[in-house]
């Protein structure tokens, strides 16, 4: 073996009508954490599907082990030692967490399953990474977080050279982070290298002894993590100064209150209960806490979308009885959700039709379309939102998350709200675009709108929000002013129910 | 990969302006060169072709502006225009295949064989769309259309037939059992998309169980004494006038049969109710992502039970239509249509996983089914092949379009 376990030499990879990857090189020396880095669509994801055999590259080389290669499914990269957790999970539900890991390479007796045998490695594996579940309980009722946890189990249980980890740390707590932290250093002692993307940048200073930055397809370098810092990442990714990572704060938030909740429970006693807070006229409130803390499903149920069984929602000082989304959208309320891709786009549709789906009626007369009108109102708010997008006539699948998300506002606004909730609205956006999402946001308060935001993210809480509620398990246990807020407080509160 | 020739797309329009008038004029020479026993109305179809090409050309001339200005050629653009319309083009090899076996085949008479013929289908294939749009299916269409065969001829057989369904029943107008058909389809239409909305029950078991519903309910009906089960026939002319009239019937020519201008009249209304109402977007959002569309506030519950009583009323006609154009009805009337409409829809580019689908595709998808069936018939192949033929074509149009969208 070389100096390096993995080389990709200029890997070219064109779709139609996009370079997705343009010259591409990436080195990675055994043993070592190997982060890459790029605004979304820069290629990151692009580059190790080729590297798994998802895609094939359409130039350029990859030499694994010292040997140049073609992979051309994922079975062939898994046998020469390269595994990867994916972005998006895709867990069998209703089979159990040990089915799912050994999937394709059961243990077997004869022609039968040998179960004993895959229990007592599945047990070993969880050993091995320090990890308590049980390996026959179903798949679907596991938690994000411990989905996630399995997967990289998986992925170890390789016994790979190389493990990609796309994003790994997107839906874990900060001590769970330290878990997977741990897991890694492990797997380096025993020189496995890992490919770490994320976009975290505390997390890959931390972690990481080199960088790759890539930025639009094309590879702009590769430096050891010591040299940097999370300015020069983020000014070499997106190529540009970003000094201020949020727009300067130009309003005063207001002190009517424009929503009263007051101690709504949900029939699921797990669930949020005995929530109580004012939103005023004018103001970011965001909503901290770790994944779990019911902070989506509280605001899906003021959006009604779940059951509320007590307590009283008022608006403007009137009360508000939600039984169904349209009754919420009646009420001026908007819900931007927190599964962009599940439940927010129409990927088939157009951007036309993702736009002005909301208010269609709007736009209707005895429920015939009213074209011109329709299409005046997609484009404008479009345009007010300042979406990138070739035509109105585009597929929504074919813009850019960031742009995708400015679609979903375009829409909302066209149901004139004056609150929106927004859960997670820059999760998985770029840097560049989440700027110009804050900056909307900002805009939308100076319009007089109020906002809820719900964000895992706490220099976007901190940084955005007028004030912070933090909720665990489903109780609000604090709510701070700007001033109170700092992220050791929003934590303690956002742990207080924890041993 | 860029290699290739981009030409102006004011320049292709015209092109295609150009060789349609050439073809056009080029029919109407043919038409006294030619010898009319031999080949039959092919200059009629030269001219009918020619006037096509002309007609696309101006519409990309005049509609060009939300186009792009270029075009280009090359390997991958032909490419993807054979995936893209492979179906269509296999269609009109298939064509000239059986114009040269059996040039009979080039008449006008022919063509509005098929047409005739592809009237019903195209009205139930138009019902079943909707639930295809929203990643469902339907299997009541079968079974509705012979419960609306059934209930329309019962009520109306002419005074003097001897086997009547209802002896006593006056001469009652024409509309009365029809709207009466159409309403029990559309009573079942409602029951399948209430389970299917409230209890999210997937469509194809609960347009399965109201399948055997219905027809346990018309096989009910059918057995009423004194018809025991005897096929309804001496049907009333006014009614069968329906399915059978003949238009512009003049000296040697047959006629345009009334189904064909029908079958016109529910396709633009259904191309209307897709593409340019609330509902039809509502549909499309649905089939799109369920999930977004609760949370954007469609009235999923409301769009659902709507779809399937829509439906039920295409079927309702489909079967009126049926019974009128045969003059009699059984039970057993419209056994297996979901599968032929489902099967026409699929070739016609209609996806399974919803969202997808173009009254255009299913209206190609149709004739399709009909010009091969009609097509082999001609030719003399055996109703045997005929079947494996039709199977062949549905598993290699939706392997093609399957390819589609598959990643590379």
């Amino acid at each position: 073996m070389g100096e390096y376990v993995l080389e990709m030499n200029n890997i070219t990879k064109v779709f139609p009508g996009v370079k997705a990857l343009d010259g591409v090189t990436l080195k990675v020396r055994p043993g070592s954490v190997h982060a890459l880095m790029g605004e979304n669509g820069a290629g990151k994801s692009t580059l190790m599907k080729c590297l798994f055999g998802i895609y094939h590259e359409d130039g350029g080389e990859i030499i694994f082990d010292g040997k140049k290669r073609t992979i051309n499914t994922s079975k062939e990269a898994l046998d020469l030692g390269i595994s990867m957790i994916h972005q998006e999970l895709h867990p069998i539900r209703f089979r159990p967490v040990m089915e799912n890991i050994w999937l394709g390479r059961f243990p077997m007796r004869g022609i039968a399953v040998n179960k004993k045998a895959m229990i007592k490695q599945t047990k070993e594996l969880f050993k091995e990474v320090d990890l308590d579940i049980d390996p026959e309980v179903l798949a679907g009722t596991l938690s994000a977080s411990n989905l996630q946890l399995v997967e990289i189990a998986k992925a170890v249980s390789y016994n790979s050279k190389i493990i990609i980890m796309d994003e790994p740390t997107s839906s874990l707590t900060d001590n769970e982070t330290e878990h997977l932290f741990k897991i890694i250093r492990q797997l380096q002692s025993k020189g496995c290298a890992i490919i770490y993307i994320s976009h975290k940048m505390e997390e890959i200073l931390k972690i990481s002894d080199e960088v790759t930055i890539m930025r639009d397809g094309q590879y702009v370098g590769t430096w050891p993590a010591k040299e940097l810092t999370t300015d020069l990442i983020i000014n070499r990714m997106v190529g540009r100064d970003m000094t201020n990572r949020f727009p300067p704060k130009t309003y005063t938030p207001g002190t009517e209150v424009v929503l009263k909740v007051d101690d709504i429970c949900s029939p699921l006693p797990k669930s949020f209960q005995h929530v109580s807070f004012d939103l005023h006229k004018g103001e970011i409130l965001g909503i901290g806490g770790l994944v779990g803390a019911q902070r989506t499903e509280m605001v899906e149920a003021l959006f009604g979308l779940r059951e509320i069984v007590s307590g009283k929602v008022e608006k403007d000082g009137k009360p508000f009885h939600i039984k169904s989304v349209r009754d919420a959208k009646a009420h001026g309320l908007a819900l931007l959700t927190e599964e962009r891709r599940a439940s927010g786009v129409f990927g088939i549709l157009s951007i036309e039709d993702n736009t002005v789906i909301a208010a269609q009626k709007d736009f209707a007369r005895n429920g015939v379309l009213q074209e011109g009108k329709r299409y005046k109102a997609a484009k404008e708010s479009n345009e007010s939102m300042r979406t990138k997008t070739p035509s109105m006539e585009e597929l929504m699948q074919n813009l850019s998350g960031g742009n995708q998300q400015k679609v979903l506002i375009a829409r909302w606004l066209l149901t004139h709200p004056d609150i929106l909730i927004l859960d997670e609205p820059t999760r998985g956006i770029d840097v560049g675009a989440k700027y110009e999402i804050y900056t909307i946001m900002h805009d939308l308060i100076k319009e007089g709108k109020s906002i809820i935001m719900i964000s895992s993210e706490m220099p976007e809480l901190l940084g955005m929000a007028d004030r912070v509620m933090v909720m665990c398990e489903g109780r609000v246990t604090g709510i701070l002013s700007r001033e109170e807020a700092d992220s050791v407080q929003v934590m303690r509160l956002a742990t207080a129910f924890m041993k | 990969m860029q290699e290739g020739k981009t030409v102006q797309r004011r320049s292709f329009a015209l092109a295609f302006v150009g060789t349609g008038a050439v073809l056009a004029v080029l029919g109407i020479l043919l038409h006294f060169i030619l010898d009319a026993t031999k080949t039959f109305d092919l200059p009629w179809f030269i001219l009918g072709i020619g006037l096509a090409a002309v007609l696309y050309g101006v519409f990309q001339l005049t509609k060009g502006t939300r186009l792009t200005p270029t075009i280009a050629f090359s390997g991958k653009t032909a490419k993807r225009f054979l995936t893209n319309n492979a179906i269509m083009l296999a269609l009109m090899v298939l064509i000239v295949v059986i114009c040269f076996l059996e040039p009979r085949f080039m008449q006008i008479q022919v063509l509005l064989d098929i047409l005739t013929q592809s009237s019903t289908r195209l009205i139930i294939a138009l019902g079943i769309c909707f639930a295809l749009l929203i990643a469902g299916t339907d299997l009541s269409a079968g079974r509705m259309v012979g419960l609306a065969a059934v209930i329309s001829t019962s009520m109306l057989q002419t005074a003097t037939y001897a086997n009547r369904f209802y002896p006593d029943l006056p001469q009652i107008p024409v509309f009365i059992p029809i709207i009466a058909a159409i309403a029990a389809c559309m009573l079942f239409g409602a029951l399948n998309g209430f389970l299917v909305a409230k209890y999210d029950m997937h469509p194809f078991i609960a347009t399965l169980a109201v399948q055997v519903m219905i027809y346990g309910a018309c096989s009910l009906y059918f057995d009423l004494p004194p018809n025991n089960s005897q096929p309804i026939g001496g049907v009333r002319a006014d009614f069968t006038a329906l399915g059978q009239t003949r238009l512009f019937q003049i000296g040697s020519f047959n006629g345009i049969s009334i189904l064909i201008p029908i079958a016109v009249l529910f396709t633009v209304a259904i191309w209307f109710v897709l593409n340019k109402t609330v509902f039809g977007k509502n549909v499309y959002a649905i089939g799109g992502n369920r999930e977004a569309a609760v949370v954007s506030g469609v009235n999923v519950f409301k769009t659902i039970l709507f779809i399937f009583i829509l439906a039920s009323f295409m079927y309702g006609v489909g079967g009126v239509l049926e019974a009128a154009r045969t003059a009699g009805a059984t039970n057993n009337y419209g056994n297996g249509y979901e599968t032929d409409a489902i099967a026409s829809c699929v070739v016609g580019g209609v996806s399974l996983n919803g969202g997808i689908g173009t009254v255009g595709g299913i209206v190609s998808g149709v004739l399709i089914f009909t010009v091969i069936q009609y097509g082999l018939q001609f030719i003399g192949i055996s109703p045997m092949w005929q079947q494996i033929i039709k199977g062949v074509i549905i598993a290699v149009a939706v392997a093609i379009d399957m390819s589609k969208y598959k990643r590379k």
